[in-house]
């Protein structure tokens, strides 16, 4: 008994690497659907994010009812989100998953682009205006520039809490890496789990200090200040 | 972007500006009394006016109304004839120089950049951008190895001078100043106020300063526009002039009761009249000299020769030497300590006076003798008594 057991611990390691390599494609697919799903995302959440802001900061009192209401879409438990949206969307379509995903990311964007925003000091605004800047021209060249480091925080940290997020998606059929996961849970078989969940930390650690790095690149004289303090 | 208007540089006149409100009003929404009641004001070209009063007098909503940050109720505010309300905002606003307190300098973008800010609007090329930035950081006294910082690297005088730099950048005719030097310390304060005047004193611009300190108005301003709260003129004169003859008691208690005192401050000794005092050329007899002693009732004698002063001479030694047939070239002679500029103020020849034994302080003009000072005259000439 406790030899059967023995050996089937050693033919369902942790990692069986014949597997990783006979199933290369099917790993690779998983990876390129996370990372597209991540950045589908992203992309809706911060067009959606975008207006909002732009919304609370134009008219201050919409600023309660809007961080309310996002804030309220963050608490849902995403599985239940998932559950509740497959039937109107069909089980594999993707808007069942990207839909969600994006949504849970607007209270982190909007929050962040606001702040960003407000950050400018009043001051700035005031010589520009003073110079005569158009108000587009305010908003683009100064304004924007000056929110980017705060945008640029909100969105490391709603892409990485998406990487996480979208592994729960595969209870719909999707959630690329999340898939590997919850097949080698279901089959008790080690090696697509440790696969999916190395490789989504690893994602999630990559976009992180990728979009780390952009940031920086965009706000120079930060990392001055920095270097200087 | 398509404009009936030329350029802004021409609308407002390249080099000169007169700037006139007539009956300018603000009333801001939801408060009861107006921030700027009917307010009249010439200002002449290539002036530096202070508007000078306490919180709430409606000087800032007046500066930032001649560049339409803010629009006035009713009234008109003209620049060379032409109405701002005329030239679309954002034109106006590129044709005049617009210096705050916190200087608002855009903290992304190098200091060579901010400076450029307004010259990049108007299309100049990068040369003519580049040669321009490094002309008027020379004009500011700033260093150029800071054109490639950023403005949080600076120090806040620093700052401030770049904000004087970015303002003037495009050469406007006009300059309007918020407060300029209100968030530096005083020793850094009374350099920029001294560097403004030499600047000024090179560009000629017409400045607009706002102002809550009475000592500033004084420093920097050919005119003085006194408010009171709700945007009411009390009175608008040379900073002598609002010491020396104060419109009302609002006036008087604003400058403060020490007005004569800081009156010493404004006065130049060439401001007072000519007063030769007991001098003698040194060829003189002397009886003369017993005369001009009597005359001017004091006990030292100044010998000139060829209109240069050669010393003080003490009276009660003229027996002795005349006695020995000596002449007054012979009398033991003492040089001037006290000796001043007709370009000094009175209040640095007072200091030289008090501190000197022959009650007098000798003015040397450029070399020759022009005449002495006394605590007398000072007191008369303050006084505009001339007789």
């Amino acid at each position: 008994m406790s030899g059967a057991a023995l050996l089937g611990e050693a033919r369902n390691p942790i990692i069986r690497w014949e597997w990783v390599y006979e199933e290369w494609d099917q790993i690779r697919e998983a990876l390129l659907e996370h990372l597209e799903l991540t950045m589908l995302a992203m992309a809706l959440g911060l067009v959606v994010s975008t207006i909002l802001a732009a919304i609370a900061l134009r008219f201050r009192w919409t600023m309660t009812p809007i961080t309310a209401t996002t804030s309220l879409i963050y608490t849902l438990p995403s599985v239940a989100m998932f559950a509740l949206l497959a039937p109107v969307f069909g089980n594999l379509s993707r808007v069942t998953a990207v839909l969600p995903l994006a949504a849970y990311t607007l209270l982190i964007l909007v929050t962040n682009i606001v702040a960003g925003f407000q950050s400018v000091p009043q001051s700035v605004r005031d010589a520009a205006d003073g110079m005569g800047l158009s108000p587009a021209r305010r908003v683009w060249s100064v304004e924007l520039p000056l929110a980017m480091p705060f945008i640029m925080t909100g969105i490391r940290i709603a892409t990485v809490s998406t990487v996480g997020l979208v592994t729960v998606a595969a209870i719909i059929g999707q959630g690329g890496l999340g898939r590997l996961i919850f097949n080698g849970l279901r089959r008790a078989f080690w090696t697509p789990m440790t696969v999916g969940a190395l490789l989504s930390i690893i994602l999630a650690l990559m976009l992180d200090a990728l979009i780390l790095w952009i940031g920086l690149l965009l706000s120079p004289w930060q990392r001055r200040k920095k270097a200087a303090a | 972007m398509q404009h009936s208007f030329p350029d802004p540089e021409s609308q407002i006149n390249a080099s000169r500006a007169a700037i006139r409100l007539s009956g300018v009003t603000k009333e801001f929404r939801g408060s009861a009394e107006a921030a700027v009641a009917d307010l009249s004001l010439d200002i002449e070209e290539g002036s530096i006016v202070a508007l000078l009063g306490p919180s709430g007098c409606g000087k800032t909503t007046t500066l930032r109304m001649i560049n339409r940050l803010i629009e006035p109720t009713s009234g008109t505010i003209e620049i060379n004839g032409t109405n701002v309300a005329d030239i679309p905002a954002q034109e106006l606003r590129r044709g005049i120089g617009y210096v705050i307190q916190q200087v608002g300098l855009f903290p992304h973008r190098s200091i060579a950049s901010n400076i450029g800010t307004v010259p990049k609007m108007l299309g100049w090329n990068k040369k003519r951008i580049a040669e321009r930035v490094e002309e008027l950081t020379s004009l500011v006294g700033l260093d150029h190895d800071l054109l490639s910082r950023y403005p949080d690297e600076l120090s806040g005088g620093q700052q401030q001078r770049v904000g004087v730099a970015r303002a003037l950048a495009a050469d406007p005719p006009v300059l309007l100043m918020d407060e300029p030097f209100g968030a530096v310390d005083p020793i850094v304060r009374a350099r920029l106020q001294d560097q403004l005047l030499e600047l000024q004193s090179e560009v000629r611009k017409t400045i607009v300063l706002v102002t809550h300190d009475v000592d500033e108005a004084l420093r920097v301003a050919d005119q003085i526009a006194l408010l009171n709260v709700g945007g009411v003129l009390e009175q608008l004169a040379a900073p002598d002039d609002l010491m020396r003859t104060p419109a009302n008691d609002f006036v008087r208690t604003f400058v403060g009761e020490d007005r004569w005192l800081r009156r010493l401050h404004l006065n130049l000794v060439s401001s007072l009249p000519h007063h030769t005092g007991p001098i003698l050329p040194i060829a003189a007899t002397f009886g003369e000299a017993r005369e001009v002693l009597a005359a001017e009732g004091v006990s030292w004698l100044g010998i000139t020769e060829d209109d240069v002063f050669l010393g003080w001479v003490q009276a009660s030694a003229l027996d002795a030497v005349e006695a020995a047939g000596g002449s007054l070239a012979d009398l033991e002679r003492q040089l001037p300590a006290a000796q001043v500029e007709p370009t000094s103020t009175l209040r640095s020849a007072m200091e030289l006076i008090m501190v000197s034994n022959t009650s007098a302080a000798v003015i040397n003009e450029g070399g020759k003798f022009g005449g002495v000072v006394t605590l007398e005259g000072i007191r008369r000439g303050l006084a505009g008594d001339t007789s």
